[in-house]
């Protein structure tokens, strides 16, 4: 099967959209050149209008646009060794508005593959960004995804991705969510991931609110298989009136399936965080740990960069920045 | 030298007295060092060493309840840790803190007046480890303690501090050697960082040009590092391991004992 790497069909004003999510994607962490690579395959969305999709050797992406946003569907062939990242860029340039992405991902058995996404949403004052995502890894398969999210300076914005993940006996499952930089505005991710026989799923969240920003992050981690594995690692900082809600969930269902919940959160100001971690155990083979560390910069931490001359703040911000890397 | 009177000590420690918990941790503290000056400060686990390091730091809850402490021509008492670190004061922990995410090259720039990745190189050197391999390690739990000492003190030498308090460096496994040290604070001072060596190691303190002695949250004894080893060994160790603890008679017969006279 070959494609042609213009699928779609620019209409009037597409090369001026195209240079605007551009725009955005840099200010979200994304490498434009990267969109713009032979060889790549990519994806482009700007509100309810796929600006690229353009597939690669074994990658297949298939588009409809949706009153309020897009329906994707990504294929990766079964034994396919995608070579570059897939490149995958949402955003919405207006400052009011809805955004649904409903999106499936099919890695076929054996395929290897890596994600990197960048959500942008630079000029949110009223906005909602909804994902709803359907990950199927197919039998050892290998899938790496990588999300960064920018929201701009207002916080005026409410993102909502679920995910349903389904990692099939040997698989592989990676992901990372990371919204770090700018306000986060309010959002809540919900995962929910399976892992087969065999398998491994890690699941990473990072996130730095202020102001009056709101996190919550939900995550459940079913172990179904002998010998699955899988880990959650949060890391959270919140500051000024910004509040945090962790609840992750790991269940080990099978003989020598092996979870472990790790979560750090720092404290500062009239912020608030919460963390519920809940093992759930249905095999006496089976086990699942977890370890928290909630509340303020560690202070030997702090005076130690302290007595390198930095003030606290500075210090401060040194320590979450490095948890947040 | 600076402008200042070579004359001037650069730190002066006066009646330093503090409780924590309501016990009394630090009493009356005396402690001179001259510009330039390797100062070795020996005592007993639990003499109060690094209880005096981190209320010359100003680290919190070691607040002194009485007493001063001059650097460098300023009262710092009662500075934050930055200011002080800022006037040229820094303190390489016992036990140093592990960071998640933080790089020894950005760890090793951090507190260097201008940025120069040159430096922090030569620092990872002058403590025996490979930058190429150690210059993007991140300073967490994977780097063995005594990896993480060293990394310490470069952090110390690469900031060029006018005073660096050096808290046991080589104490834990897999740390410096007596005679590395030796050599990595003489280079120190031969670039103008003056130097208190915190030790329980009485052999330690042949490195030092002065000595200080301490017991019991005192300094009871202070002269050439050959006459404090010689006075811990007879009057301080002894006790420790005949009696258990350090008899008060030690504090009270120190005072007269004191070659020179801390004031
Ligand atoms: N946080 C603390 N609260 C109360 N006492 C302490 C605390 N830390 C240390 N101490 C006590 O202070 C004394 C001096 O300890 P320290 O300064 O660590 O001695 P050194 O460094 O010479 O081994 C010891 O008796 C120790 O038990
Ligand atoms: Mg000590």
């Amino acid at each position: 099967m070959t494609q042609q790497r213009e699928v779609i069909v620019p209409e009037p004003g597409w090369a001026r959209d195209f240079e605007a999510i551009l725009e955005a994607y840099k200010q979200a962490g994304g490498d434009p050149d990267a969109l713009r690579m032979p060889r790549m395959a990519t994806m482009v969305v700007n509100a309810n209008k796929v600006l690229a999709a353009n597939d690669a050797h074994g990658v297949h992406f298939e588009t409809e646009e949706l009153p309020d946003g897009i329906r994707a569907r990504i294929f990766v062939e079964p034994g396919t060794r995608v070579e570059y990242p897939i490149h995958l860029c949402f955003g919405m340039l207006p400052t009011e508005g809805v955004q649904r992405i409903d999106i499936e991902y099919e890695i076929g058995a054996g395929a290897q593959v890596e994600f990197l996404a960048h959500c942008t949403f630079p000029n949110a004052i009223k906005l909602q960004h909804i994902m709803d995502a359907r990950i199927h890894v197919g039998a050892n398969a290998a899938m790496t995804y990588t999300e960064s999210h920018f929201h701009g300076p207002h916080g005026g914005i409410e993102v909502l991705p679920t995910t349903r993940v389904v990692v099939e006996d040997g698989g592989r499952f990676a992901t990372t969510f990371s919204l770090v930089h700018g306000r986060v505005g309010r959002m809540a991710i919900d995962y929910d991931v399976s892992v087969g026989a065999g398998g491994v799923a890690e699941m990473t969240t990072k996130a730095y609110g202020m102001a009056n920003d709101r996190i919550r992050v939900n995550e459940v981690l079913h172990l179904d298989g002998e010998g699955a594995r899988g880990l959650t690692k949060t890391r959270v900082a919140v500051r000024d009136e910004a509040k945090s809600e962790v609840f992750t969930t790991a269940e080990g269902n099978a003989p020598f399936a092996r979870g472990h919940m790790d979560c750090t959160e720092i404290v500062r100001g009239h912020a608030v965080a919460r963390n519920v971690p809940v093992v759930v155990v249905r095999n006496d083979r089976a086990r699942v740990t977890h370890e928290a560390a909630i509340g303020t910069v560690n202070h030997k931490e702090l005076e130690t960069l302290m007595a390198r001359g930095l003030t606290e703040e500075e210090a401060v911000d040194v320590i979450i920045r490095g948890m947040l890397r | 030298m600076t402008s200042r009177s070579s004359q001037e000590p650069l730190l002066q420690v006066e009646d330093l007295s503090l409780r924590r918990d309501g016990r009394p941790i630090l009493y009356k503290v005396y402690l001179t060092i001259r510009r330039g000056e390797i100062h070795g400060l020996l005592g007993l686990n639990g003499s109060g060493k690094s209880s005096l390091a981190y209320t010359l730091m100003g680290c919190t809850g070691y607040e002194p309840d009485s007493g001063h402490i001059l650097f460098d021509g300023h009262d710092i008492t009662r500075l934050s840790i930055t200011e002080r670190a800022k006037l040229g004061l820094t303190l390489a922990w016992q036990e140093p803190a592990r960071f998640e995410g933080i790089s020894v090259g950005k760890y090793l720039i951090l507190g260097m007046p201008e940025p120069d990745r040159r430096r922090a190189a030569e620092a990872l050197e002058a403590v025996d480890l490979s930058p190429a391999r150690y210059l993007n390690r991140s300073i967490n739990h994977s780097l063995s303690g005594g990896e993480r000492k060293r990394i310490e003190l470069a952090a110390v030498y690469a900031m060029q501090p006018k005073l660096a308090i050096l808290d046991e460096p080589d104490s834990g496994v897999d740390t410096l050697s007596l005679s590395d040290i030796a050599a990595l604070i003489r280079r120190m001072a031969d670039q103008g960082t003056s130097i208190l060596l915190i030790t329980h190691r009485d052999e330690m303190v042949t490195v030092a040009d002065s000595a200080s002695l301490m017991c019991q949250g005192s300094i009871v004894f202070g002269g050439a590092p050959a006459n404090v080893r010689r006075y811990y060994d007879h009057r301080c160790k002894v006790h420790n391991e005949t009696v258990g603890v350090v008899m008060p008679e030690v504090i009270a017969s120190g005072a007269e004992g004191s070659e020179r006279r801390a004031t």
